[in-house]
């Protein structure tokens, strides 16, 4: 039997919406159960007091709260000017040769190794090697190692998006390179670089594997860079293998997800601002 | 006080640094995980290792095969899965739906790509697992299967968001030429767009299974970690990643260098696969 092309359409048009429909399902449904099933076991006490320890999970997430932001800051601090630097080579200075095509393609590559194998890397050198034990210093440099390719290659593309004519205008006005750089190509790329920057955070933020065999997991509220701790998704792994303190686990991932969240709403509003601006200014 | 053409030479130089430090990273790790894997690589070897069948550090018996053999068991189950899905969404983004969906549905999936792995893998356990359990009518539900879809959801919006963008960047003549000559939108988009659009298609399904391969923490959570082969989609497993985070800490000797050379593997096995996408994007440019 032959059916028509007509008919076909229709039935391929139906698997279509309903593979879109499924991903758009599994995303409102994974959202939603982890922050209804979570909400519940939110309250001050909660976000305010350390995890006790213990099988059965007792106690908050202050101490996790605490690590993740001291993780995003020494990363973020470390990150921030290494990726700028590296974009700005790539995108300003780097000639175009086999060589810098070999390390672009080399760094591209190295974007996409396993965060475990960083995590690797990171307890062999940091942990061990540096005797750096572990510690948030030990987590936060693997990261920087880990989030190096990503940032780099985003604040590169939104100098690359900068118009050639207004280099070449401040270059006609007698400008230097390097005050071309810093007073014309960076400050029109900044909103690409925010996006970048804010994107990497959310990447801390929601990055285990590395953190979880550099940090230690300890639950005590850290005291400073060398000290133990684990941050908010790291605790999520701990209470979810460890305890039976199921409730708390996604309490605190409905905690995580609100994170990301507005991380992601953050950016989103600050591409669409960079666009009103570019087309504000033809 | 510099002149600005001093500063000028200066920050040529400063930024020539920083370029290069990515690329001295990826040399460091290699030389350090490669450093750290010798011992076990002259005390084991590759081959027992690779290939041995059983993994009892305390007796040092030290073969990661059943835990490859649980990677790509995962990884192919999860593609199988992602793979329709992801080009299904694709199509409908790129051809189908109207724009008020399109709308919605695109920062949907890209929004997936933000959540934090062990949330994919905390509600696969909560939620999925159980599940699993009543229709296998056996254990926690932590399997293979389990696994899998965790799995496929989390690079369904990696696969979807190339696969639509290679299908917007063909020529819309493409599309033209094949109504103009009777075909239906149907037969259009599938005799014509998606084959033209194949190579960007492959490139995110690669660049799919990379991060499939790659994933850790979902994956401890929801597979059961048994170092065992797996003997079905019900059945319990290991990953190689897995292996690595749940061992690491706890490891010394030839115990814990047995486990950089499963790192060794894992970083192999990316950097080939990795490899093969950009040689898709970059023939597809071409």
């Amino acid at each position: 039997m032959r059916v028509s092309p007509q008919k076909t359409e229709k039935l391929a048009f139906g698997a279509i919406w309903a593979s879109g429909a499924i991903a758009v399902l599994v995303l409102v449904f994974i959202v939603g159960y982890v922050v209804v099933r979570g909400a519940p076991e939110i309250n001050a006490e909660f976000l305010f007091t350390p995890p006790r320890g213990g099988l059965g999970g007792e106690g908050g997430i202050s101490s996790c709260i605490v690590s993740t932001l001291w993780i995003v800051a020494v990363t973020m601090l470390l990150l921030t000017p290494l990726g700028l630097g590296a974009a700005i080579y790539m995108a300003e200075y780097a000639p175009e040769n086999k060589l810098i095509g070999f390390i672009r393609y080399s760094v591209e590559l190295l974007a996409g190794v396993p965060s475990i194998v960083f995590g690797l890397f990171g307890y062999a050198v940091f942990v061990t090697a540096m005797s750096l034990h572990f510690s948030i210093l030990s987590g936060a440099l693997t990261l920087v190692c880990l989030l190096l390719p990503f940032l780099t290659r985003t604040a590169e593309e939104a100098m690359r998006a900068v118009p050639r004519a207004q280099r070449e205008a401040a270059l006609a006005l007698g400008a230097t390179k390097w005050q071309v750089v810093a007073r014309v190509v960076v400050p029109a790329a900044m909103p690409g670089i925010i996006t970048g920057v804010i994107l990497s955070i959310g990447r801390a933020v929601s990055e285990s594997a590395p953190l979880f065999v550099t940090m230690g997991g300890s639950s005590h509220m850290p005291d400073g860079l060398m000290s133990s701790g684990r941050t908010l998704a790291v605790h999520v792994f701990y209470l979810a293998m460890e305890t039976n303190a199921l409730e708390k686990a996604l309490a605190t991932g409905a905690v995580l997800v609100v994170l990301i969240l507005v991380t992601n709403l953050l950016t989103n509003s600050i591409s669409r601002r960079l666009q009103a601006r570019m087309m504000g200014a033809k | 006080m510099m002149s600005r053409y001093s500063i000028d030479r200066w920050s040529s130089r400063a930024v020539l640094a920083f370029g290069i430090t990515s690329f001295v990273v990826l040399v460091v790790i290699a030389a350090f995980i490669f450093r750290e894997s010798l011992p076990a690589l002259q005390e084991v070897g590759l081959f027992k290792i690779l290939f041995g069948t059983e993994w009892y550090p305390r007796y040092d018996k030290f073969g990661i095969l059943t835990m490859v053999v649980g990677s790509i068991a995962v990884t192919i189950v999860s593609l199988g899965i992602a793979i329709p899905l992801s080009l299904g969404a694709a199509v409908l983004l790129a051809e189908v739906a109207p724009q008020p969906v399109r709308k919605v549905v695109r920062p949907a999936v890209e929004l997936l790509v933000g959540i934090p792995s062990v949330v994919f893998g905390l509600v696969g356990m909560v939620a999925l697992a159980p599940f699993i359990a009543d229709i296998s009518g056996k254990g926690s539900g932590s399997s293979v299967l389990a696994a899998s879809i965790v799995l496929a959801v989390m690079v369904l919006p990696t696969i979807t968001s190339i696969s639509e963008d290679a299908i917007r960047a063909l020529p819309p003549t493409y599309k033209e030429g094949a109504l103009a000559l009777g075909a239906t939108h149907w037969q259009t988009i599938w005799r014509v767009l998606v084959p033209s659009a194949r190579r960007g298609i492959m490139a995110g399904a690669i660049l799919g299974t990379g991060r499939a391969i790659g994933e850790t923490m979902a994956m401890v959570m929801v597979i059961g970690n048994s170092p065992i082969f797996p003997t079905g989609l019900f059945s319990t497993a290991r990953t190689l990643t897995g292996n690595i985070a749940v061992e690491i800490a706890a490891a010394v000797g030839i115990h814990q260098s047995v486990l950089y050379v499963t790192g060794l593997v894992l970083f192999v096995l990316v950097m080939i696969i990795n490899s093969a996408s950009l040689l898709a994007y970059k023939r597809r440019a071409d």
